[in-house]
Formats: C-alpha cells, sequence, structure tokens
C-alpha cells in the first residue's frame, strides 16, 4: 500500500489566517461574519480539499480491494424490524416497537404504562412468542393479563423483591435468548433508585437484545437508558371516565355513588426514536402525542 | 443363523476401574475377605508385571510398591454388566445374558442394516470402549462356539459357516467349564483340548461321563443346538460411585456427577433413549460435620440420605446441560453433610423430535430454557418463576405458578408458526374480538397496603396510605365479595374503585406526579381499587389502574 498523499487538515488558526488574507473582509469582525461574507471565496480552497480527500479515499480503497470490499461503507444498515404494539394510534405514532433495541415506556403512576404493556403482551402472546416479564416489585396481576388477551402459558413471570434482583434476571433472560419480547417492569422502583444503575448496565441490556429478534421493554417512572433507547414513550393521564348507572325508580334512592369507573383518557408522547426518519437519535422536544382512550372492564 | 458374543476379560478389574478411569494405566488389584483375611482377587496387566498374584494376601501385596489395591465393588460390577447389555440391545433386541462378563447377541438379519459380522462385532467393540470396557468379540453360526471363541481369543474373531469346530478345536477343555471330575478324569486320558475331546465316539464317552460328557463333546464339536434365553431389557439407567473419601465441596462433585452422567448418556444413547427426568440420592457421612466447616448449621437429625428428583420438561441426552441443572439445584439446596456414595438414574424416555422451520414464531429452546429457568429460580427462588394459572375461584390473588412451557399445551402450538400481523391465536382473537380500545390494567400491591379512610354515608372521602393521600372525588361501589366461608381463610370484603385527588402539600409521591405530569396546574390524581376487610375491620389497597 502506497503512503497516504501528504495532506493536513487545516486548523483553526489556519482558517482565520486565510480569511485574513482576503482584502473585503473586515479583520476585525468576527470569525463567523468573516466566514459568512466570504462564502464566494471558500469554494475554491473548499474544492481542493475535497478532490484531495477523494484522492485519499481512492488509494485507500485499491490498495484493501484485496481484503476489505468497502472499507467505508458502514455496518448494518438494514432497516429495523418493528411490530405492532396492538393499539392502533401507538402504532401509528412511533411505527411500532422494535426488534432488537430497547423501548422506554415512562410515567407517573396511573399514567397507564401497564395497560400498554399488557397489550404489548397480549399482541406477541397471540403471535406464539414467548414471552418473559422481569417483576421488579411483584406487581402483576394475571387477571388483568388475561383480561386484556395475554396467553398466560406463553408468559415467564419472575417475581423479584428489589431491583438487583431484576438486573440480574433481566441479564440472565435476555442472554438465555429465544424470547420475543423482554420486559423489565421498575414502575413501583422510586427513580432515584433507578438514577444509580450504571449506564453500563444499559449497554450491556443492548449489547444482548440488538441483532436479535427479542423487543426488551423498559417500564419506568423516567427515562434512564439514556442513549441506549432506541425508543422512548412518555404516558400521562389526561381524564378518567365515570359512568353513572343507577336509574331513579319509583320509591328506589339512587346511591350517590352508583357509578362504574368506565375507563382513562391517556396522552402518549414519543420523546425519542432511532426508527422515525428525521429523528436523527436526538430527543426531540416537539414530538408528536397521542391520545389513547382505555376501556375499564370489571374483572372477577 | 449368526450370533455374537461379548466377553469382558478380567470383569471384576474392569468394572472398577470404568468407574475410575485415572487407575487403566496404573498397577491394580483388587481384594475381598474379611476383615481380618483380605486376599486378591483380581489384578490388571500392570500389577501382574510387578509381581502381585491372585491368592496373596492384602499385606503381601502392598509390599509391590505402587500397587493400587482397592475393594471389590459388586455395586459397580452390576452397573457394569447393565452397560454390557445396554450396548447389547443397542445392536439387537434379542440377548442372552450368558454370564456377569458375558452376552450373546443375535444378529442374524442385520447384515443389510449394518453390514458384515466384522462391521457389526467392530461397532460393538467401538460402542463398549465408549462405555469403558475392552471387550472380545466373537461372531459364529453356533451360540456355543461364538462364545467359547470369544473368551479363548482376543480381538475380533470372526468364524465363517462350517468352520466352527475348526476354529476352537485349540481352545483347552476348561474353557468348557466341565465339573472338577470330569476335567480330572479328561486331563487323565490325556485330553486337552477341545479337538481332542470332539475326536472322542460319543457313545462310550456317555457310558463314562454320562450325560454331562454328551453335552461337554457337543460343544467341543461346535455342534449343541440349544435356543437363547432371552434377557428382558432394563427400564431404568443407574449409575453409582462410592468415594474414597467423602466430598463436602460443589466443584469435585461437580467433576464426579459429570463422570456419571456421561456414562448414564452413553447408556441411554445406545438406546436410542434419552432422560426425562433425573434422581440423585446420596449417601451422607454425618461423623464429618464437625470437621467440614463449609457444611452450614447441620441439624442433630439430619437424614443420612439425600434424595432428590429432577423432572426434565423434555427429554434430554446431553450430559453438560444436565450436568448445569445438577449443579444450578443443588447449589440452591446442597445436602447437609460430606458425600460417600453418589447413586444416579435417570427415567428413560424417547428423544425429542422436532424439526425447525423458516416460520416458527420465537420460542426458546426447551433445554436452554430450562437452564435459564433453573439460573432464574436461583436467584428469586423456584416458587416465584413460572407462568401464571388462573384457578377456578373468586378469591383474589387465586392464582398459582406452574412451570414455564411454552408453545407445548395446544394441539395449535404444536402445529405454530409464525403468523402474520393480521393473523392471530384464536383463544387471543376471542379475547379482543370486536374490542377497539386497549384495556385498563391493574398494579397490585403485593401485600396489600393499609390504608386509613374517611367514611360518609357509607362511601370513602378521604384516604391516605403509603405517601399518597387526598380527597375521594369519584367512588364505585361497594361491590362485595366473599368466599370459602366454610374454610378457615375465608374471605369478605366490600371492594371500591376510587379516584383520588392528591393533596398538593403532602409528599414525595404526589410532588413527583406534579411534576411528571404535563398539567403543572392541577394537582395530580390516581385510580385506585381500595377494599374494606370485613373480618379484620380495615380498609386496605389492592392495586391502582395503571
Amino acid at each position: 500500500m502506497g503512503g497516504p498523499a501528504h495532506f493536513s487538515w487545516p486548523k483553526y488558526h489556519d482558517v482565520a489566517h486565510r480569511l485574513d488574507k482576503y482584502p473585503c473582509l473586515d479583520q476585525n469582525d468576527s470569525l463567523a461574519n468573516k466566514k459568512r461574507k466570504s462564502m464566494g471565496a471558500f469554494p475554491a480552497w473548499l474544492d481542493t480539499m475535497a478532490r484531495n480527500i477523494n484522492a485519499m479515499r481512492s488509494q485507500v480503497e485499491s490498495a484493501l480491494a484485496g481484503h476489505i470490499p468497502a472499507p467505508f461503507t458502514s455496518g448494518n444498515s438494514n432497516p429495523v424490524e418493528t411490530v405492532s404494539a396492538g393499539i392502533p394510534e401507538t402504532d401509528g405514532l412511533t411505527g411500532g416497537l422494535p426488534r432488537g433495541g430497547i423501548t422506554e415506556i415512562c410515567g407517573p403512576s396511573c399514567s397507564g404504562r401497564t395497560s400498554l404493556l399488557m397489550s404489548v403482551l397480549a399482541s406477541r402472546t397471540a403471535q406464539d412468542e414467548a414471552c418473559a416479564f422481569i417483576d421488579g416489585r411483584d406487581a402483576f396481576d394475571p387477571y388483568s393479563a388475561e383480561e386484556t388477551g395475554v396467553r398466560l402459558e406463553q408468559l415467564l413471570w419472575v417475581r423479584c423483591r428489589n431491583i438487583d434482583q431484576a438486573l440480574r434476571t433481566t441479564d440472565l433472560a435476555l442472554h438465555g435468548g429465544g424470547f420475543g419480547l423482554v420486559v423489565l417492569d421498575l414502575g413501583d422502583i422510586p427513580p432515584e433508585v433507578v438514577r444509580y444503575v450504571p449506564l453500563t448496565v444499559w449497554f450491556r441490556f443492548r449489547r444482548a437484545v440488538e441483532h436479535t429478534p427479542t423487543i426488551f421493554l423498559v417500564l419506568e417512572q423516567e427515562p434512564h437508558a439514556k442513549t441506549c433507547a432506541s425508543l422512548v414513550l412518555r404516558m400521562e393521564t389526561e381524564a378518567a371516565h365515570w359512568v353513572k348507572t343507577a336509574q331513579d325508580f319509583h320509591g328506589f334512592v339512587r346511591h350517590p355513588h352508583a357509578c362504574l369507573f368506565a375507563g382513562s383518557l391517556l396522552r402518549t408522547e414519543m420523546v425519542r426514536s432511532r426508527g422515525q426518519p428525521g429523528s436523527m437519535g436526538w430527543p426531540n422536544r416537539a414530538s408528536p402525542a397521542v391520545t389513547l382512550e382505555l376501556k375499564y372492564h370489571p374483572i372477577g | 443363523m449368526a450370533f455374537a458374543s461379548i466377553f469382558v476379560p478380567n470383569f471384576v478389574v474392569q468394572a472398577v476401574v470404568r468407574s475410575e478411569p485415572g487407575l487403566r494405566d496404573r498397577a491394580l488389584a483388587l481384594v475381598e475377605g474379611t476383615a481380618s483375611i483380605r486376599t486378591v482377587i483380581g489384578v490388571n496387566e500392570s500389577a501382574a508385571k510387578a509381581g502381585v498374584r491372585l491368592g496373596m494376601t492384602k499385606s503381601q501385596a502392598q509390599q509391590f510398591g505402587e500397587i493400587e489395591l482397592r475393594e471389590r465393588s459388586r455395586m459397580q460390577e452390576n452397573i457394569a454388566h447393565a452397560a454390557l447389555l445396554d450396548l447389547g440391545w443397542s445392536v439387537s433386541p434379542r440377548i442372552e445374558d450368558a454370564a456377569a462378563d458375558t452376552i450373546v447377541l443375535d444378529i442374524a438379519g442385520l447384515a443389510s442394516l449394518l453390514g458384515s459380522e466384522e462391521n457389526i462385532a467392530r461397532q460393538l467393540a467401538e460402542g463398549a470402549t465408549h462405555l469403558g470396557l475392552i471387550t472380545q468379540i466373537a461372531t459364529a453360526t453356533n451360540l456355543d462356539a461364538a462364545i467359547l471363541a470369544s473368551r479363548a481369543f482376543a480381538g475380533i474373531t470372526v468364524i465363517p459357516a462350517g468352520k466352527e469346530s475348526a476354529t476352537i478345536g485349540k481352545v483347552p477343555i476348561i474353557a468348557l467349564t466341565p465339573s472338577m471330575e470330569i476335567l480330572e478324569t479328561l486331563e487323565r486320558w490325556g485330553v486337552h483340548t477341545c479337538v481332542a475331546l470332539a475326536a472322542l465316539p460319543v457313545l462310550q464317552l456317555s457310558q463314562r461321563l454320562g450325560q454331562e460328557g454328551v453335552r461337554l463333546h457337543e460343544l467341543a464339536r461346535a455342534r449343541s443346538a440349544r435356543s437363547m434365553v432371552l434377557a428382558q431389557p432394563a427400564i431404568y439407567f443407574e449409575e453409582a460411585m462410592e468415594l474414597e473419601d467423602a466430598v463436602a465441596e460443589i466443584e469435585p462433585l461437580s467433576f464426579l456427577l459429570g463422570r456419571l452422567l456421561n456414562q448414564l448418556c452413553a447408556r441411554l444413547a445406545a438406546r436410542s433413549l434419552a432422560a426425562s427426568a433425573i434422581r440423585v440420592k446420596f449417601e451422607l457421612d454425618l461423623t464429618c460435620i464437625v470437621d467440614i466447616p463449609i457444611i452450614p448449621d447441620c441439624p442433630p437429625d439430619s437424614p443420612s440420605i439425600y434424595e432428590r428428583t429432577f423432572c426434565l420438561p423434555v427429554p434430554m441426552g446431553d450430559p453438560k446441560m444436565l450436568l448445569k441443572l445438577l449443579i444450578l439445584n443443588l447449589e440452591s439446596d446442597a445436602p447437609s453433610a460430606p458425600i460417600v456414595k453418589i447413586f444416579l438414574s435417570a427415567e428413560a424416555a424417547r428423544p425429542r423430535v422436532s424439526q425447525g422451520g423458516l416460520f416458527c414464531p420465537i420460542s426458546p429452546d426447551p433445554e436452554k430454557v430450562e437452564l435459564t429457568v433453573a439460573r432464574l429460580a436461583k436467584i428469586v427462588g423456584e416458587a416465584n418463576i413460572g407462568s401464571p394459572e388462573l384457578l377456578d375461584t373468586h378469591r383474589p390473588e387465586g392464582f398459582r405458578m406452574r412451570r414455564f412451557a411454552p408453545n407445548r399445551d395446544s394441539a395449535d402450538a404444536r402445529r405454530a408458526v409464525r403468523r402474520p400481523p393480521g393473523d392471530q391465536h384464536p383463544a387471543a382473537a376471542e379475547k379482543v374480538k370486536n374490542e377497539k380500545h386497549c384495556k385498563t390494567a391493574l398494579r397490585v400491591f403485593r401485600p396489600a397496603l393499609p390504608a386509613t379512610v374517611e367514611v360518609r354515608k357509607g362511601c370513602p372521602t378521604w384516604i391516605a396510605f403509603s405517601g399518597v393521600r387526598g380527597q375521594v372525588v369519584a367512588a364505585s361501589g361497594p361491590w362485595r365479595s366473599s368466599g370459602d366461608w366454610w374454610r378457615e381463610d375465608a374471605w369478605q370484603s366490600d371492594e371500591w374503585d376510587i379516584e383520588i385527588q392528591s393533596s398538593a402539600s403532602s409528599n414525595a409521591r404526589s410532588l413527583e406526579q406534579i411534576a411528571n405530569t404535563g398539567t403543572k396546574g392541577s394537582p395530580p390524581r390516581g385510580i385506585y381499587r381500595v377494599f374494606y376487610d370485613l373480618a379484620r375491620k380495615e380498609w386496605f389497597v389492592r392495586g391502582e389502574y395503571d
């Protein structure tokens, strides 16, 4: 392989020095203004730099041609496979839950996180996929799950007592493999405790799940996985629906609280998504949000 | 007609060496007898070269320097014999259990399947090596001739049809196992080999030696005609090991269990079977408890036998996987004393046959999931892992945990294919039929949280529990639930669904809700299920709707 073409990247002071050579610019002006004003003078210089870069690239590619076919091509550029969460509004917002990535569902208590989670479990178990549910505080209700359509025989429920057990069992489940969905429920664990989970743990989880068909879902009050998460959803309650049921009959005193809890109106906001075009993985404060209507059916 | 005879020379020694492969290259002598006099009853080649002879006393044998002395083990001999039978059944369904060290197989008709008689014999020899036995194998058209040849000639002997008497002619008559009297008589006559015995006239022989002489004459001529006495295949597989020194730690125990599992799985594989359950039994040495500091506190009346049975979700034949499962279970439930004897048995079953497909749903391999579940159970406990199964009761928390076994319970699962997104499992599709909205789920508090409730006109109006307090702005109830009145654990409660508006100045939980909700102006609200326990006369919070 021949040596690279002699080339040196221009330093910041070199740029400033070159700008100073242009008599049309005010020397006392700021660098940003100088650059803006001298846009017409730059293309030649940049054009030379671009040609040098292309020449170096061609030289490197020809030298590596027998060993590495495309050294400057990025790795796996296959599109991320997504699956339905079971709720059309959420699917329309997010495009589906990504396989091989971490999805965080955040929100305070009574914000609809668990209901969304049950819907995801129902959709996965309906596809005959085995699911693992790592329950950080043993809060899973099999009756709610069964009512939502979750096939309980497809679900491995791990009932933990503390966050340490939850993280260790999650690691085992992810590395064991074979599950279509792994859920880590930290919804009842205070955020100040979850904040102490090192980022390396989330990186390890992400490495365990990437390039696999497993969906890793984390339920918590605040997002903690940071850049490791492929999708972050925030949920909150807008209103609860109560339906009056008792009628006024002649001679019958209606109970003042003769009503039924009929469901909730929830707001779901997509905070981060790697899969959405244009999102570029940056947190988007002005991200879209949808309103979900959850109905409640009495159990038992 | 074709028979193959497998003979294990020096069987008592080989049985011990099979359980301790390290002794194979060392001088070994077996002793047996009472405590006062123990004599050598078996030696291997190295010990024989060193000068150890049968009949020597133990103390005489110990004078030969580096000689390993072991007690004769009937248990190991039984196990080795069972392994020999398993080897035979791996080739032919018709086996005669001729002696502890000899079996005979009917190999007629196996040529199209296994090749020539020489190939069959070679396959048997290789199988025996895998089981830890060195064998002598002979094939012949006469059953007794095959037995004689296997005992007389080392290696593999193939006797062509019609050449039996010529082949076994030089075999000494002692191989025919005559009585001492007849043996002495024949030796007085100068008859030392089978060919010499076969040359004697049978009529005169019968007059002098009786029917026994006739029998020996037919054996010597390889003309005996008798039917095989078929052995019944064993339905259990067991390996055992007696330890010189008690083992108290998991690491050396795993090494020993691994060796036993290798032998067990080899025997199962020889019969095209797998293990559906593994039974482990340890004999413990309770006298050593005081001296071993790592053993946890042992109650004085600990049993001297430790026995566990591990049922497998699918029949398995991989010794490494079985060892991992055993060790994981033993680490969570270790024996209370050092171990002096190990018994390992397997329940046999047909191995699992499965064919992968391109469109199969994502499901973990049963063997891997069993290992993963064992590892998870070690962390959270066996009772806290599994699939929930709802019970036929209205009792709160009316469910139990059962073994996780995905895609194995329904007929649909046996034909499970990955369904396209719009095509769901019928049971799940039934649940969401005509439903266009998802359902509210409950998060349960285990145990239920005690609550302080203010009640006006029979309805809760204010509640406080576990960091949440506030006004009840909406309530649905009471919904009375009761049951099992005939039992001591009967329940009776009035349930309410309530919506709480947390007071802004109360606590961290509600402040967090304020911080996290978008509507910062209004106080946070939550919907909970509470109940009044009529027996205990107390309020509790069962869960929250999330």
